[in-house]
Protein backbone atom coordinates (compact mmCIF):
# COMPACT_ATOMS: atom_id res chain seq x y z
CA UNK A 1 0.00 0.00 0.00
CA UNK A 2 1.39 3.30 -0.52
CA UNK A 3 -1.12 5.02 1.37
CA UNK A 4 -2.53 3.16 5.18
CA UNK A 5 -6.16 3.53 5.11
CA UNK A 6 -6.29 6.12 7.95
CA UNK A 7 -3.89 8.85 5.73
CA UNK A 8 -6.31 7.97 3.18
CA UNK A 9 -9.12 9.01 5.34
CA UNK A 10 -7.18 11.94 6.58
CA UNK A 11 -6.33 13.24 2.19
CA UNK A 12 -9.91 12.85 1.84
CA UNK A 13 -10.88 14.70 5.20
CA UNK A 14 -9.04 17.64 4.02
CA UNK A 15 -11.03 18.25 0.79
CA UNK A 16 -8.25 19.42 -0.93
CA UNK A 17 -9.06 18.12 -4.59
CA UNK A 18 -4.99 17.47 -5.56
CA UNK A 19 -5.14 15.13 -2.16
CA UNK A 20 -8.61 13.42 -3.32
CA UNK A 21 -6.74 13.19 -6.76
CA UNK A 22 -3.93 11.32 -5.26
CA UNK A 23 -6.51 9.18 -3.28
CA UNK A 24 -7.86 7.89 -6.69
CA UNK A 25 -4.49 7.39 -8.13
CA UNK A 26 -3.26 5.74 -5.33
CA UNK A 27 -2.65 1.61 -5.54
CA UNK A 28 -3.53 1.36 -2.03
CA UNK A 29 -7.14 1.37 -2.96
CA UNK A 30 -6.52 -1.71 -5.50
CA UNK A 31 -4.78 -3.68 -2.52
CA UNK A 32 -7.60 -3.35 0.00
CA UNK A 33 -9.12 -6.78 -0.14
CA UNK A 34 -12.21 -5.35 1.56
CA UNK A 35 -11.53 -7.86 4.36
CA UNK A 36 -13.57 -5.68 6.80
CA UNK A 37 -11.22 -5.59 9.39
CA UNK A 38 -10.15 -1.80 9.90
CA UNK A 39 -14.25 -1.51 9.82
CA UNK A 40 -14.62 -4.40 12.54
CA UNK A 41 -11.85 -2.43 14.44
CA UNK A 42 -12.43 1.51 13.50
CA UNK A 43 -13.29 3.19 17.03
CA UNK A 44 -14.97 6.24 14.83
CA UNK A 45 -17.12 2.92 12.68
CA UNK A 46 -16.26 4.42 9.61
CA UNK A 47 -16.91 2.25 6.69
CA UNK A 48 -13.35 2.00 5.30
CA UNK A 49 -13.88 -0.93 2.89
CA UNK A 50 -17.51 0.59 1.42
CA UNK A 51 -15.41 3.84 0.82
CA UNK A 52 -12.51 1.35 -1.11
CA UNK A 53 -15.07 0.22 -3.22
CA UNK A 54 -16.87 3.69 -3.88
CA UNK A 55 -13.07 5.01 -4.33
CA UNK A 56 -12.09 2.10 -6.76
CA UNK A 57 -15.21 2.48 -9.24
CA UNK A 58 -14.76 6.18 -9.64
CA UNK A 59 -10.83 6.17 -10.08
CA UNK A 60 -11.95 3.44 -12.98
CA UNK A 61 -14.69 5.77 -14.07
CA UNK A 62 -12.15 8.95 -14.36
CA UNK A 63 -9.60 6.52 -15.85
CA UNK A 64 -7.36 7.43 -12.92
CA UNK A 65 -6.61 3.44 -11.65
CA UNK A 66 -2.63 3.12 -10.89
CA UNK A 67 -0.99 1.46 -13.30
CA UNK A 68 0.99 -0.62 -10.42
CA UNK A 69 -2.89 -2.49 -10.34
CA UNK A 70 -3.12 -2.85 -13.98
CA UNK A 71 -3.37 -6.94 -13.38
CA UNK A 72 -5.73 -6.29 -10.65
CA UNK A 73 -8.10 -4.29 -12.37
CA UNK A 74 -7.79 -6.90 -15.63
CA UNK A 75 -8.62 -9.74 -13.28
CA UNK A 76 -11.45 -7.90 -12.29
CA UNK A 77 -12.74 -6.98 -15.80
CA UNK A 78 -11.94 -10.59 -17.23
CA UNK A 79 -14.20 -11.80 -14.28
CA UNK A 80 -17.10 -9.58 -14.97
CA UNK A 81 -16.86 -10.22 -18.86
CA UNK A 82 -16.84 -14.00 -17.92
CA UNK A 83 -20.20 -13.44 -16.47
CA UNK A 84 -21.72 -10.89 -18.70
CA UNK A 85 -21.56 -13.78 -21.52
CA UNK A 86 -22.49 -16.63 -19.40
CA UNK A 87 -23.96 -15.79 -16.09
CA UNK A 88 -22.05 -17.81 -14.67
CA UNK A 89 -17.74 -17.78 -13.90
CA UNK A 90 -15.75 -19.96 -16.27
CA UNK A 91 -12.70 -20.53 -15.25
CA UNK A 92 -10.66 -21.51 -18.09
CA UNK A 93 -12.25 -18.68 -19.65
CA UNK A 94 -10.94 -16.21 -17.09
CA UNK A 95 -7.76 -17.48 -17.24
CA UNK A 96 -7.39 -16.93 -20.98
CA UNK A 97 -8.93 -13.66 -20.69
CA UNK A 98 -6.83 -12.38 -17.88
CA UNK A 99 -3.37 -13.86 -19.65
CA UNK A 100 -4.69 -12.31 -23.09
CA UNK A 101 -4.93 -8.67 -21.35
CA UNK A 102 -1.77 -8.87 -19.11
CA UNK A 103 0.40 -10.59 -21.17
CA UNK A 104 1.45 -13.05 -18.01
CA UNK A 105 1.09 -16.22 -20.52
CA UNK A 106 3.42 -18.44 -18.04
CA UNK A 107 2.37 -17.22 -14.40
CA UNK A 108 -0.20 -20.10 -12.98
CA UNK A 109 0.29 -22.63 -16.07
CA UNK A 110 1.31 -25.60 -14.08
CA UNK A 111 -1.98 -24.91 -12.07
CA UNK A 112 -4.39 -25.91 -14.80
CA UNK A 113 -3.11 -29.63 -15.69
CA UNK A 114 -3.00 -30.31 -11.89
CA UNK A 115 -6.75 -28.82 -11.34
CA UNK A 116 -7.82 -31.07 -14.43
CA UNK A 117 -6.58 -33.86 -12.99
CA UNK A 118 -8.49 -33.36 -9.96
CA UNK A 119 -11.72 -32.44 -11.35
CA UNK A 120 -11.36 -29.15 -10.89
CA UNK A 121 -11.62 -27.47 -13.77
CA UNK A 122 -14.79 -27.07 -16.42
CA UNK A 123 -13.65 -27.39 -19.91
CA UNK A 124 -17.41 -26.03 -20.93
CA UNK A 125 -18.31 -23.04 -19.61
CA UNK A 126 -22.05 -23.73 -17.75
CA UNK A 127 -24.26 -21.38 -19.21
CA UNK A 128 -27.63 -19.98 -17.62
CA UNK A 129 -30.81 -19.80 -19.69
CA UNK A 130 -31.63 -16.27 -18.87
CA UNK A 131 -28.77 -14.73 -20.71
CA UNK A 132 -30.33 -11.65 -22.13
CA UNK A 133 -31.72 -10.81 -18.64
CA UNK A 134 -27.65 -10.87 -17.50
CA UNK A 135 -27.33 -8.75 -20.83
CA UNK A 136 -29.89 -6.38 -19.32
CA UNK A 137 -28.61 -5.72 -15.91
CA UNK A 138 -24.72 -5.25 -17.19
CA UNK A 139 -26.04 -2.68 -19.61
CA UNK A 140 -28.74 -1.31 -17.03
CA UNK A 141 -26.03 -1.06 -14.12
CA UNK A 142 -23.48 0.25 -16.89
CA UNK A 143 -25.62 3.34 -17.65
CA UNK A 144 -23.27 5.93 -15.32
CA UNK A 145 -20.02 3.75 -15.63
CA UNK A 146 -17.84 3.44 -18.60
CA UNK A 147 -16.06 0.11 -17.75
CA UNK B 1 -37.61 -31.55 4.41
CA UNK B 2 -36.18 -29.56 1.84
CA UNK B 3 -33.70 -26.40 1.85
CA UNK B 4 -32.88 -23.90 -1.69
CA UNK B 5 -29.59 -23.72 -1.75
CA UNK B 6 -27.22 -21.36 -3.75
CA UNK B 7 -23.96 -23.09 -4.78
CA UNK B 8 -22.41 -20.28 -6.66
CA UNK B 9 -19.49 -20.78 -8.89
CA UNK B 10 -16.49 -21.99 -6.95
CA UNK B 11 -18.76 -24.95 -5.93
CA UNK B 12 -19.27 -25.81 -9.62
CA UNK B 13 -15.48 -26.01 -10.65
CA UNK B 14 -12.49 -25.52 -8.69
CA UNK B 15 -14.59 -26.32 -5.07
CA UNK B 16 -16.65 -28.63 -6.05
CA UNK B 17 -15.23 -30.92 -2.97
CA UNK B 18 -17.52 -28.76 -1.15
CA UNK B 19 -20.42 -28.97 -2.99
CA UNK B 20 -20.35 -32.57 -3.05
CA UNK B 21 -19.76 -32.87 0.73
CA UNK B 22 -22.61 -30.19 1.50
CA UNK B 23 -25.06 -32.45 -0.48
CA UNK B 24 -23.43 -35.69 1.12
CA UNK B 25 -23.88 -34.61 4.72
CA UNK B 26 -27.24 -32.91 4.40
CA UNK B 27 -28.36 -36.24 2.96
CA UNK B 28 -27.32 -37.87 5.52
CA UNK B 29 -30.11 -36.01 7.51
CA UNK B 30 -32.56 -36.34 4.91
CA UNK B 31 -32.31 -32.77 3.77
CA UNK B 32 -32.82 -32.41 0.28
CA UNK B 33 -31.04 -29.70 -1.02
CA UNK B 34 -32.82 -27.66 -3.85
CA UNK B 35 -30.64 -25.89 -6.69
CA UNK B 36 -32.05 -22.27 -7.29
CA UNK B 37 -32.98 -22.71 -11.37
CA UNK B 38 -31.38 -20.42 -13.67
CA UNK B 39 -29.18 -18.70 -10.97
CA UNK B 40 -26.16 -16.40 -11.92
CA UNK B 41 -22.76 -15.58 -10.34
CA UNK B 42 -23.38 -13.71 -7.45
CA UNK B 43 -20.42 -11.02 -8.99
CA UNK B 44 -18.08 -11.25 -5.89
CA UNK B 45 -15.30 -9.31 -5.03
CA UNK B 46 -15.02 -7.86 -9.16
CA UNK B 47 -18.31 -6.02 -9.10
CA UNK B 48 -18.42 -4.58 -5.90
CA UNK B 49 -14.91 -3.34 -6.73
CA UNK B 50 -16.19 -1.88 -10.19
CA UNK B 51 -19.39 -0.97 -9.95
CA UNK B 52 -21.64 -0.93 -7.10
CA UNK B 53 -25.53 -1.21 -8.89
CA UNK B 54 -24.11 -4.46 -10.18
CA UNK B 55 -23.07 -5.53 -7.53
CA UNK B 56 -26.42 -5.19 -5.68
CA UNK B 57 -28.22 -6.23 -8.92
CA UNK B 58 -26.43 -10.02 -9.44
CA UNK B 59 -27.36 -11.30 -6.12
CA UNK B 60 -31.23 -9.51 -6.31
CA UNK B 61 -31.56 -11.36 -9.52
CA UNK B 62 -30.74 -14.72 -7.31
CA UNK B 63 -32.88 -13.85 -4.01
CA UNK B 64 -35.68 -13.08 -6.93
CA UNK B 65 -35.74 -16.28 -8.58
CA UNK B 66 -35.58 -17.92 -5.43
CA UNK B 67 -38.45 -16.76 -4.24
CA UNK B 68 -40.28 -16.68 -7.59
CA UNK B 69 -39.09 -21.20 -6.85
CA UNK B 70 -41.06 -20.36 -3.44
CA UNK B 71 -38.14 -20.83 -1.28
CA UNK B 72 -38.83 -19.50 1.79
CA UNK B 73 -34.67 -20.23 3.36
CA UNK B 74 -31.55 -20.92 1.21
CA UNK B 75 -28.14 -22.17 2.55
CA UNK B 76 -25.10 -20.19 0.62
CA UNK B 77 -22.10 -22.16 1.24
CA UNK B 78 -19.52 -20.25 -0.17
CA UNK B 79 -18.85 -17.62 2.62
CA UNK B 80 -18.04 -15.05 -0.47
CA UNK B 81 -21.19 -15.46 -1.86
CA UNK B 82 -22.98 -15.44 1.23
CA UNK B 83 -22.02 -11.90 2.14
CA UNK B 84 -23.01 -10.34 -1.14
CA UNK B 85 -26.43 -11.80 -0.79
CA UNK B 86 -26.66 -10.85 2.55
CA UNK B 87 -25.52 -7.55 1.79
CA UNK B 88 -27.64 -6.52 -0.96
CA UNK B 89 -31.02 -7.52 1.13
CA UNK B 90 -29.34 -5.17 4.20
CA UNK B 91 -28.83 -2.66 0.79
CA UNK B 92 -32.25 -3.01 -0.68
CA UNK B 93 -34.05 -3.13 2.38
CA UNK B 94 -33.38 0.23 3.82
CA UNK B 95 -32.90 2.18 0.29
CA UNK B 96 -35.69 1.95 -1.65
CA UNK B 97 -34.75 3.94 -4.66
CA UNK B 98 -32.00 1.85 -4.94
CA UNK B 99 -34.22 -1.25 -4.48
CA UNK B 100 -36.25 0.31 -7.20
CA UNK B 101 -33.18 0.71 -9.74
CA UNK B 102 -31.81 -2.38 -9.30
CA UNK B 103 -35.67 -4.13 -9.70
CA UNK B 104 -35.65 -2.50 -13.22
CA UNK B 105 -32.26 -3.81 -14.16
CA UNK B 106 -33.09 -7.32 -13.31
CA UNK B 107 -37.22 -6.65 -14.64
CA UNK B 108 -37.86 -9.51 -11.75
CA UNK B 109 -40.08 -8.92 -8.14
CA UNK B 110 -38.15 -8.42 -5.17
CA UNK B 111 -39.44 -8.30 -1.62
CA UNK B 112 -36.32 -9.59 0.41
CA UNK B 113 -38.13 -12.43 1.59
CA UNK B 114 -35.80 -14.92 1.49
CA UNK B 115 -33.95 -16.12 4.73
CA UNK B 116 -29.98 -16.71 3.77
CA UNK B 117 -27.91 -18.97 5.88
CA UNK B 118 -24.57 -19.64 5.92
CA UNK B 119 -23.10 -22.98 6.82
CA UNK B 120 -22.38 -22.84 10.37
CA UNK B 121 -26.66 -21.57 10.53
CA UNK B 122 -27.56 -23.86 8.26
CA UNK B 123 -25.51 -27.01 10.32
CA UNK B 124 -26.14 -25.45 13.98
CA UNK B 125 -30.54 -25.48 12.94
CA UNK B 126 -30.52 -28.48 11.26
CA UNK B 127 -27.75 -31.04 11.86
CA UNK B 128 -26.78 -30.42 15.34
CA UNK B 129 -29.83 -31.19 17.23
CA UNK B 130 -29.78 -34.68 15.45
CA UNK B 131 -26.24 -35.51 15.88
CA UNK B 132 -26.67 -37.74 18.64
CA UNK B 133 -25.46 -41.01 18.35
CA UNK B 134 -24.20 -40.38 14.73
CA UNK B 135 -20.76 -39.60 15.27
CA UNK B 136 -18.98 -43.11 14.70
CA UNK B 137 -15.59 -41.65 13.93
CA UNK B 138 -15.23 -38.85 16.05
CA UNK B 139 -12.56 -36.50 14.20
CA UNK B 140 -10.11 -36.38 17.08
CA UNK B 141 -7.20 -34.08 15.68
CA UNK B 142 -6.62 -31.12 16.60
CA UNK B 143 -8.11 -28.37 14.85
CA UNK B 144 -7.37 -24.77 13.76
CA UNK B 145 -11.20 -23.34 12.94
CA UNK B 146 -10.20 -21.37 10.41
CA UNK B 147 -13.17 -18.08 9.62
CA UNK B 148 -11.35 -15.94 7.00
CA UNK B 149 -13.67 -12.60 7.07
CA UNK B 150 -16.87 -12.90 5.19
CA UNK B 151 -18.46 -15.02 7.75
CA UNK B 152 -18.12 -12.83 10.80
CA UNK B 153 -17.62 -9.41 9.12
CA UNK B 154 -19.13 -7.00 9.32
CA UNK B 155 -21.14 -7.77 11.84
CA UNK B 156 -23.74 -5.18 12.26
CA UNK B 157 -25.23 -6.42 8.96
CA UNK B 158 -24.37 -10.12 9.01
CA UNK B 159 -25.24 -10.65 12.73
CA UNK B 160 -23.26 -14.05 13.00
CA UNK B 161 -20.78 -15.19 15.45
CA UNK B 162 -18.54 -12.61 16.81
CA UNK B 163 -15.68 -10.65 15.01
CA UNK B 164 -13.09 -11.43 17.49
CA UNK B 165 -11.79 -14.78 18.57
CA UNK B 166 -15.69 -16.40 16.79
CA UNK B 167 -16.46 -20.01 18.13
CA UNK B 168 -19.58 -21.26 15.96
CA UNK B 169 -17.04 -23.84 13.88
CA UNK B 170 -15.22 -24.67 16.98
CA UNK B 171 -18.22 -26.41 18.66
CA UNK B 172 -19.40 -27.58 16.07
CA UNK B 173 -15.94 -29.54 15.62
CA UNK B 174 -15.87 -30.29 18.96
CA UNK B 175 -18.84 -32.09 18.26
CA UNK B 176 -17.58 -33.83 16.06
CA UNK B 177 -14.69 -35.28 18.46
CA UNK B 178 -11.82 -32.96 17.37
CA UNK B 179 -10.02 -30.66 20.01
CA UNK B 180 -10.24 -26.90 18.70
CA UNK B 181 -7.00 -25.14 19.15
CA UNK B 182 -6.75 -21.58 20.63
CA UNK B 183 -5.08 -19.41 17.88
CA UNK B 184 -3.82 -16.13 16.46
CA UNK B 185 -5.27 -15.90 12.85
CA UNK B 186 -9.04 -17.51 12.84
CA UNK B 187 -10.16 -14.04 11.35
CA UNK B 188 -7.60 -12.81 9.95
CA UNK B 189 -7.73 -12.23 5.65
CA UNK B 190 -6.09 -15.30 3.13
CA UNK B 191 -5.75 -12.82 0.27
CA UNK B 192 -8.88 -13.87 -1.06
CA UNK B 193 -9.77 -12.31 -4.57
CA UNK B 194 -6.06 -11.73 -5.18
CA UNK B 195 -5.01 -15.05 -5.71
CA UNK B 196 -4.26 -14.57 -8.88
CA UNK B 197 -3.81 -10.99 -10.09
CA UNK B 198 -0.94 -10.74 -6.77
CA UNK B 199 0.25 -14.97 -5.93
CA UNK B 200 2.83 -13.34 -3.98
CA UNK B 201 0.28 -11.06 -1.56
CA UNK B 202 -1.47 -14.64 -0.93
CA UNK B 203 1.44 -16.43 -0.20
CA UNK B 204 2.28 -14.05 2.74
CA UNK B 205 -1.04 -13.84 4.01
CA UNK B 206 -2.10 -17.22 3.67
CA UNK B 207 1.84 -18.37 4.99
CA UNK B 208 1.22 -16.61 8.42
CA UNK B 209 -1.86 -18.51 8.58
CA UNK B 210 -0.86 -22.04 7.80
CA UNK B 211 2.59 -20.88 9.93
CA UNK B 212 0.67 -20.09 13.37
CA UNK B 213 -1.61 -22.86 12.69
CA UNK B 214 1.25 -25.73 12.38
CA UNK B 215 3.33 -24.12 15.27
CA UNK B 216 0.34 -24.27 17.53
CA UNK B 217 0.51 -27.77 16.57
CA UNK B 218 -2.70 -28.41 14.72
CA UNK B 219 -3.74 -31.54 12.49
CA UNK B 220 -5.77 -29.98 9.77
CA UNK B 221 -7.72 -26.50 9.12
CA UNK B 222 -11.21 -26.22 9.14
CA UNK B 223 -12.73 -23.81 6.53
CA UNK B 224 -16.08 -22.73 5.31
CA UNK B 225 -15.34 -20.75 2.22
CA UNK B 226 -13.98 -22.03 -1.13
CA UNK B 227 -11.31 -18.51 -1.96
CA UNK B 228 -9.79 -19.35 1.38
CA UNK B 229 -9.69 -22.91 0.76
CA UNK B 230 -8.27 -22.52 -2.96
CA UNK B 231 -5.84 -20.29 -0.97
CA UNK B 232 -4.66 -22.49 2.00
CA UNK B 233 -4.47 -25.85 -0.10
CA UNK B 234 -3.82 -25.05 -4.51
CA UNK B 235 -1.87 -22.55 -3.23
CA UNK B 236 0.64 -24.25 -0.73
CA UNK B 237 3.48 -23.84 -2.80
CA UNK B 238 3.57 -20.24 -2.65
CA UNK B 239 2.85 -20.27 1.32
CA UNK B 240 5.86 -22.87 1.51
CA UNK B 241 8.21 -20.75 -0.09
CA UNK B 242 7.10 -17.62 1.50
CA UNK B 243 7.62 -20.15 5.00
CA UNK B 244 10.82 -21.33 3.89
CA UNK B 245 9.49 -25.28 4.62
CA UNK B 246 7.22 -27.95 3.92
CA UNK B 247 3.84 -27.81 5.87
CA UNK B 248 1.79 -30.37 4.22
CA UNK B 249 -0.98 -29.92 7.43
CA UNK B 250 -4.46 -30.59 4.91
CA UNK B 251 -7.51 -28.03 4.77
CA UNK B 252 -11.17 -29.46 5.25
CA UNK B 253 -14.05 -28.20 4.57
CA UNK B 254 -16.12 -28.01 7.87
CA UNK B 255 -18.72 -30.26 5.76
CA UNK B 256 -15.48 -32.92 5.06
CA UNK B 257 -14.54 -33.05 8.61
CA UNK B 258 -18.12 -33.69 10.06
CA UNK B 259 -19.15 -36.15 7.23
CA UNK B 260 -15.58 -38.02 8.56
CA UNK B 261 -17.34 -38.19 11.80
CA UNK B 262 -20.28 -39.71 10.36
CA UNK B 263 -18.50 -42.18 8.92
CA UNK B 264 -19.23 -41.11 5.15
CA UNK B 265 -17.62 -42.04 1.98
CA UNK B 266 -14.47 -40.44 1.56
CA UNK B 267 -14.91 -40.03 -2.05
CA UNK B 268 -18.67 -38.70 -1.62
CA UNK B 269 -16.88 -36.27 0.03
CA UNK B 270 -14.29 -35.40 -2.62
CA UNK B 271 -11.28 -35.55 0.40
CA UNK B 272 -9.05 -36.69 -3.43
CA UNK B 273 -9.59 -33.30 -5.16
CA UNK B 274 -7.09 -31.60 -2.41
CA UNK B 275 -3.89 -30.05 -3.52
CA UNK B 276 -2.53 -31.09 0.05
CA UNK B 277 -3.09 -34.87 0.65
CA UNK B 278 -6.16 -35.56 3.20
CA UNK B 279 -4.32 -37.87 5.55
CA UNK B 280 -6.35 -37.26 8.58
S1 LIG C 1 -10.84 -3.62 4.29
FE1 LIG C 1 -9.03 -4.81 4.95
S2 LIG C 1 -7.55 -4.54 3.27
FE2 LIG C 1 -9.13 -2.94 3.02
S3 LIG C 1 -8.33 -1.15 4.11
FE3 LIG C 1 -9.60 -2.26 5.57
S4 LIG C 1 -8.18 -3.65 6.68
FE4 LIG C 1 -7.13 -2.92 4.81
Amino acid sequence: MDYPPSVIMRMLQTGIPNLEDKVLRSFSIWVCLTCEMCFARCPMSIDIPKMMDFLREKSINEKKANPKAKEIVAFHKSFLDSIKYTGRLYEIGLFVDYKARTLKILDDLALAPKMMKRGKLNLIPEMIKDRSGIASIFRKSNKKNKN
Amino acid sequence: MTLGLYPGCSLKGSSREYAESVITVAKAFNINLEEIKDWNCCGATAAHNMNKELSLALPARILSLAEKQGLKEIVVPCAACYSRLTMTKYELAKDPELKAAVTDANGLEYTGSVNVLNIIQMLDKYITPNLDGRVIKPFDHRVACYYGCLLVRPHEILKFDREEDPQSMDVLMLKAGATPIDWAFKTECCGAGLSVSRTSSVGRLSGKIIGDAKDRGAEAVIVACPMCHSNLDMRRDAINSYLGEKIDIPVLYITQAIGLALDLDRKALGLQRHFVKVTV
